[in-house]
């Protein structure tokens, strides 16, 4: 049985603790709503080089389309993955690294080769011991307070000069994708070969002309265009999908906090009431200690 | 006078949206201009200037450092990886950065500027530098 000192010293710390994980609440509340407001802003130029993409991938027939958009047949598989720097968000980091592993499994099961490029520093050493072996190169954003494009670029480079270099045929990325602030869902997105997004018939761009699909010109050719089209796309694709997860990160740590801080304020009630019966304990038997001593005068 | 939406996209936002009377644009192949009712287009930019043009003068002058262009008969979409207006170029900074970007790949700042579809980095440089002195390149 602890003593009530006990008790009021765990009673006050639990109250710090809570003060701590409500603060941090408040924290990722604010970081998520810039981390939102960043993907949303990042998504006009991606629907527009999708869009390009698309009306350009029609025009080339089997075998003669670039390379960045059918793969090549080196056996090696490359998988990014997106986790959070810091911990403290639930099971956000762990779902990560748990959907990376598994897709290790089916690509190995499937009789490929697989090498690691993880994004943000939580994943990178959960996998280190396992797989360390296989990390190509790694990124992370400690210290920044916003990802721009050039950060993720160079991870991009890297991507499109093993690819070109014939060192990997496949490339994937996995990160939590943002439904909302109590939802993310880990997903998978290829990068290698490039998925073309569906062209949207009733757009917007297209209003003008009779067809769902604008007859464009090109200059130079469609060929000249989609390569340099391709290499910008991976970089957009792994770019969005970071600020994505970072959303996500920040939504995921969110929530983590909330929970905790409610855990903390259960346990100050519970602690509370325990302290209090104590103490009346202790009076009760106080008194009776008393009124027993002065009946036995 | 019919004007055309134009519409100036970087990776990480929209930096510009407003419907303007023609721009010209650095296309890879030669400038060009687009008004309203321009026949559709797809075009790679080369690192150079664009000139937003209004009320009959040019009203904005933007440095990119290559994209793509997307021209409908109402609208242009200019994605561009970098973007800055010229007034804020610091010739110095750039001037430095060609110079420290050519010592590093001499073989590279002889090259034209332009060859390579994804322009590199000393490309930019020495575009921006060109184009803060009003050179041709």
């Amino acid at each position: 049985m602890p003593s009530l000192k006990d008790l009021r010293l765990r009673i006050r710390s639990v109250k710090s603790t809570q003060k701590i994980t409500s603060a941090m609440k408040m924290v990722a509340a604010a970081k998520l709503r810039r981390a939102q407001e960043q993907a949303e802003a990042a998504r006009p130029y991606a629907d527009r080089l999708g869009r390009m993409i698309g009306s350009l991938a029609g025009s080339f027939g089997p075998g003669e389309a670039p390379a960045l958009l059918v793969g090549n047949d080196s056996p090696v598989h490359l998988v990014l993955f997106a986790t959070a720097d810091r911990g403290l968000c639930g099971a956000f980091n762990t779902s990560i690294v748990r959907e990376t592993r598994a897709m290790i499994r089916e690509l190995e099961a499937a009789g490929r080769q697989v090498k690691l490029l993880p994004i943000g520093r939580k994943g990178r050493d959960l996998l280190r011991k396992e797989f360390g072996d296989r990390y190509v190169d790694t990124l992370d954003f400690m210290g920044k307070k916003k990802v721009g494009f050039a950060d993720v670029e160079t991870a991009a480079v890297k991507v499109r000069q093993m690819f070109d270099a014939g060192e990997i045929g496949a490339a994937t990325i996995i990160f939590a994708r943002f439904k909302s602030a109590i939802s993310q869902i880990v997903s998978r997105r290829q990068l290698i070969p490039a998925t073309i997004p569906e062209a949207k018939p009733s757009n917007a761009a297209n209003s003008a002309q009779a067809g769902p699909q604008a007859l464009y010109e090109y200059e130079p050719d469609e060929e000249q265009i989609l390569q340099a089209l391709l290499p910008r796309n991976l970089s957009v694709q792994i770019y969005t999908a970071v600020l994505e997860n970072f959303a996500s990160e920040h939504g995921a740590r969110m929530t983590a906090m909330d929970n905790a801080t409610r855990n903390a304020g259960d346990m100050i009630n519970k602690l509370t009431l325990n302290y209090n019966r104590q103490r009346q304990a202790t009076i009760t038997k106080e008194l009776i200690e008393i009124i027993s001593g002065a009946e036995a005068v | 006078m019919a004007q055309v939406t134009f519409e100036l996209v970087s990776p990480e936002r929209l930096l510009l949206s407003k419907p303007v009377d023609m721009v010209v644009l650095p296309g890879s192949e030669g400038l060009f201009g687009v008004l309203a009712g321009h026949a559709p287009l797809i075009a790679t930019l080369r690192p150079g200037v664009l000139d937003v043009h209004e009320n009959g003068s040019v009203t904005e002058r933007i440095f990119v450092g290559g994209g793509f262009a997307e021209v409908t008969p109402d609208r242009c979409v200019v994605l561009a990886e970098t973007a800055t207006p010229m007034k804020d170029i610091d010739r110095e900074a750039v001037a430095a950065k060609v110079a420290t970007l050519s010592a590093a790949d001499p073989a590279g700042a002889l090259r034209p500027i332009g060859e390579d579809p994804v322009p590199s980095e000393l490309d930019i440089a020495r575009a921006m530098l060109a184009a803060v002195d009003g050179l041709p390149f």
